[in-house]
């Protein structure tokens, strides 16, 4: 299997192996070169100003809307051949999602895979960031559905534009104020609105709020992409990123009254499990790499004892 | 009573084309004052309205507004954002039809706390209490606070706007017809409601109307407009029952008493 | 004493006429070159014919009608300042703190209780709502108003009653001047007696007073001095 791009094709740290490895008559990492560089000029744009929503020429990819379009193009432009990508859906390395998008890299970059959060070199992510605390020099990338916090709010994409030029924000605070009304706190449970470096109000994708002060000042590069709606921004490494709250009500995520019930561990997301039809049920960590490599470790510990 | 004015019209004038909006209206507005704009359908008061609270660009003529931090400034060359800002601080705007000026999907409080939150309260329970002041002074149940605006009668709808307007206690309302949807039952208490707390706050009004029964009563100054033009203005009593120009002579003389 | 000799209201050359334009323009004339001063303590009568312009002369005097030449001074803050050609502001602020005014007819919001309308010309000098509503008691005890009547808005009342809540109105707030046009007209002689009793309280107190009274007993009981002002018509 030989590619048909140029020389400049790539990223720099191209190589002739990596070259190989990739399919026939693709591009390298699918895009083009120059949609890819259109790309990354909105996400320098995006790194640029915290918090912003780019807009960028989103291009048709061979998967529906809504399966990770906008995060497929972030990670086919930053990505280079000597990049180690870990894919992950709601935590997971094994899902559909996650499994095909891995595969599609590796068939057109042809780059290394893997699951472990510390060997990934850039992470695509749908709807949680991993539990393994990520490094300078990593990258996050987001699947988005809807970039713009606002919206439930004010539906005139014009007017949220303004409200975001202009630091209008108080109706956002207003769907908060509207929970503790209804229910006696704030309900959301994901895709919790943040403040990125005290200035732009984001969406931080259907990730539960849980996952929010992992966003703050992260040594990683986050980066969120959107693909129907068009959208790219991005929160550099080191950024505060405030979840919105009220004096009197102040930001605070889940617990779980039990461990998880395979690796034991206290401090993760735990995901409801359904184990037969009479109302058997277990807790167990989302992230499920994070869960294994516990596993394995205290497997590991075991077999000491033993010896 | 002495020092400056709160909003200075020169010259205003608003055209589409050939066909004339309003044109060529100066006036000063006192702090506390309430102007009221009477005249018939048609006769531009509605354009001139939406030309003094910047909701209309003017195609002749300025409007200045005393702001609390520069003073006096020309509302077309102010920045976008001390605009807005001025809009959702220092200024109301009181719809005829409740429904322009509320968010229907939000609750009564969220409502009027909106524009606290706008100008970055941040303590629920603070927001609260000035939400359930505020519902107390325009006569609403407090049990209502978390209610929609949609299940209240056209009359609380209405006070529900008044108080969502006046919390950030602005120095100037706009009002279009504030009471023009409402029976004449609701109307009465309404207007005995705005009398008391612009009394109260000190705060200027712009009132338009066609209901000359409603400025007689609220309104210290009057502006007569017909085709677009003031044609007679001043004191309300003394408009009313001393008419000079010949169309107010007439829409005094139209008024039906029974 | 100088307040005495300083006089409260002063007219000059004053003259009123009316366009009806609805009548093809028809000039109706109704006084001319009107000169009066009135001083605190005094109480002049106005005299003349029905449409004789008693009351346009009260009216132009309070700045609800516009004259057509001359001017109205009224001793306001200290300074005689004129109430034709002012600002509608300063002919407000003059309503509001020095010169009062009875009309025939009650003009008030509906359905407001009637010691609220009373209390209300001190609400808007920022008296203390407590001493308002004393205040607004008494003179309503004063004038005879049952107090079981006090709650509610004097829409429904009697003639006689409607108007001495006007009066209770007016005499509420102690203006220096007073414009009094028939505050007597629908009221039974217990209740005229009280009228003239605040009238004359009030003149005791300087208070400047000019007033349309067509009852004699109470015109020879209240006034100091009259004024014809038929004797100011103007030929057609």
């Amino acid at each position: 299997m030989t590619m048909s791009a140029t020389d400049e094709s790539a990223p720099a740290g191209d190589d002739e192996q990596h070259r190989t490895a990739t399919i026939d008559g693709y591009n390298f990492a699918f895009l083009d070169e120059q949609t890819k560089r259109m790309i990354r000029r909105a996400i320098l744009k995006a790194v640029a100003i915290p918090g912003y929503q780019v807009p960028f020429g989103s291009r048709e990819m061979p998967l529906p809307y809504g399966w990770g379009t906008g995060g497929i193009q972030v990670t086919a432009s930053v990505i280079g051949p000597d990049d180690v990508l870990k894919v992950i859906d709601q935590g997971a390395d094994d899902t559909t999602n996650a499994v095909n998008i891995r595969r599609f890299f590796a068939k057109t970059a042809g780059v290394d895979t893997t699951e472990r959060t510390k060997e990934a070199t850039i992470v695509q992510t749908r709807h949680r960031v991993p539990e393994t605390p990520l490094a300078e020099g990593q990258i996050l990338v987001y699947q988005v559905p809807i970039p713009e916090p606002l919206r439930w709010i004010e539906p005139r994409e014009t007017e949220t534009r303004k409200m975001h030029a202009l630091e209008e924000y108080g109706t956002m605070q207003v769907s908060l104020y509207e929970d503790i009304a209804k229910f006696g706190r704030i309900a959301k449970g994901y895709n919790y609105p943040v403040l990125v470096n005290g200035r732009y109000v984001m969406s931080p994708s259907p990730i539960p709020k849980f996952d929010n002060p992992k966003m703050d000042r992260n040594p990683a590069l986050q980066l969120f992409g959107a693909g129907r709606e068009k959208r790219i921004y991005a929160i550099p490494p080191h950024t505060p990123v405030k979840s919105l709250d009220f004096d009197d009500y102040p930001f605070d995520v889940e617990t779980w009254n039990q461990p998880c019930a395979l690796c034991g561990a206290t401090d993760t997301f735990l995901d409801e499990v359904v184990l037969d039809d009479k109302g058997g049920r277990m807790f167990c960590c989302s992230d499920t790499e994070y869960c294994a490599e516990r596993q394995a470790r205290a497997a590991g510990r075991a077999r000491g004892d033993a010896a | 009573m002495s020092g400056q004015s709160l909003l200075r019209a020169t010259g205003v004038g608003k055209s589409y084309g050939d066909r004339i909006g309003c044109r060529d209206v100066s006036f000063e507005l006192w702090p506390g004052e309430i102007l009221g704009i009477v005249g018939e359908s048609g006769s531009g008061k509605t354009t001139l309205l939406n030309c003094l609270s910047a909701n209309l660009e003017l195609t002749a003529g300025r409007v200045e507004y005393d702001t609390r931090v520069d003073g006096m400034a020309d509302l077309a060359t102010m920045s976008e954002p001390a605009r807005r800002m001025l809009m959702r601080t220092d200024w109301g705007f009181v719809h005829q039809n409740p429904r322009d000026g509320l968010r229907m999907n939000l609750s009564a409080g969220g409502n009027v706390g909106e524009r606290l939150m706008a100008v970055g309260a941040r303590h629920y329970g603070n927001i609260r209490r000035d939400v359930i002041d505020w519902l107390d002074r325009v006569e609403m149940e407090d049990g209502r606070i978390d209610d929609l605006p949609s299940t209240f009668s056209g009359g609380m709808q209405q006070r529900l706007q008044i108080a969502r307007n006046l919390v950030t206690k602005p120095r100037l309302v706009f009002m279009d017809e504030p009471t023009g949807g409402l029976d004449v039952s609701v109307q009465a208490r309404l207007l005995d409601l705005l009398r008391g707390l612009v009394r109260e706050l000190g705060v200027a009004c712009v009132i338009v109307t066609h209901d000359l029964g409603v400025v007689r009563l609220l309104s210290h100054r009057l502006m007569v407009m017909q085709r677009g033009r003031v044609v007679e203005q001043g004191l309300t009593d003394q408009v009313l029952d001393d008419p000079q120009h010949p169309y107010t002579q007439l829409l005094v003389s139209s008024i039906v008493s029974v | 004493m100088s307040t005495q000799s300083e006089p409260l209201l002063v007219i000059e050359g004053l003259r009123k006429s009316f366009t009806l334009h609805l009548q093809d323009g028809l000039e109706l004339p109704v006084f001319n070159d009107v000169d009066l001063t009135v001083h605190g303590g005094e109480c002049v009568v106005l005299s003349g014919p029905s449409g004789a312009g008693k009351s346009s002369l009260l009216r132009c005097i309070y700045g609800n009608y516009l004259p057509r030449a001359g001017q109205v001074l009224v001793r306001h803050d200290g300074a005689l300042v004129p109430v034709t050609g002012a600002e509608p502001r300063t002919v407000l602020e003059i309503r509001r703190r020095t010169m009062g005014y009875v009309s025939q007819f009650l003009h008030v919001i509906p359905r407001i209780p009637t010691i609220d309308l009373v209390m209300e010309p001190l609400l808007v000098r920022a008296v203390d709502a407590g001493r308002a509503r004393d205040r607004a008691a008494e003179l309503l005890a004063r004038l005879n108003v049952p107090e079981r009547l006090w709650r509610l808005p004097p829409a429904t009342f009697s003639g006689g009653e409607q108007q001495r809540v006007n009066i209770a109105r007016s005499f509420v707030a102690d203006y220096p001047v007073l414009l009094l046009d028939e505050p007597t007209a629908s009221l039974d002689a217990a209740n005229r007696d009280a009228v003239v009793e605040l009238i004359n309280d009030a003149r005791a107190r300087q208070v400047a007073v000019v007033g349309i009274f067509h009852d004699a007993d109470v015109r020879d009981r209240v006034a100091t001095g009259g004024f014809d002002v038929a004797a100011y018509r103007e030929a057609a």
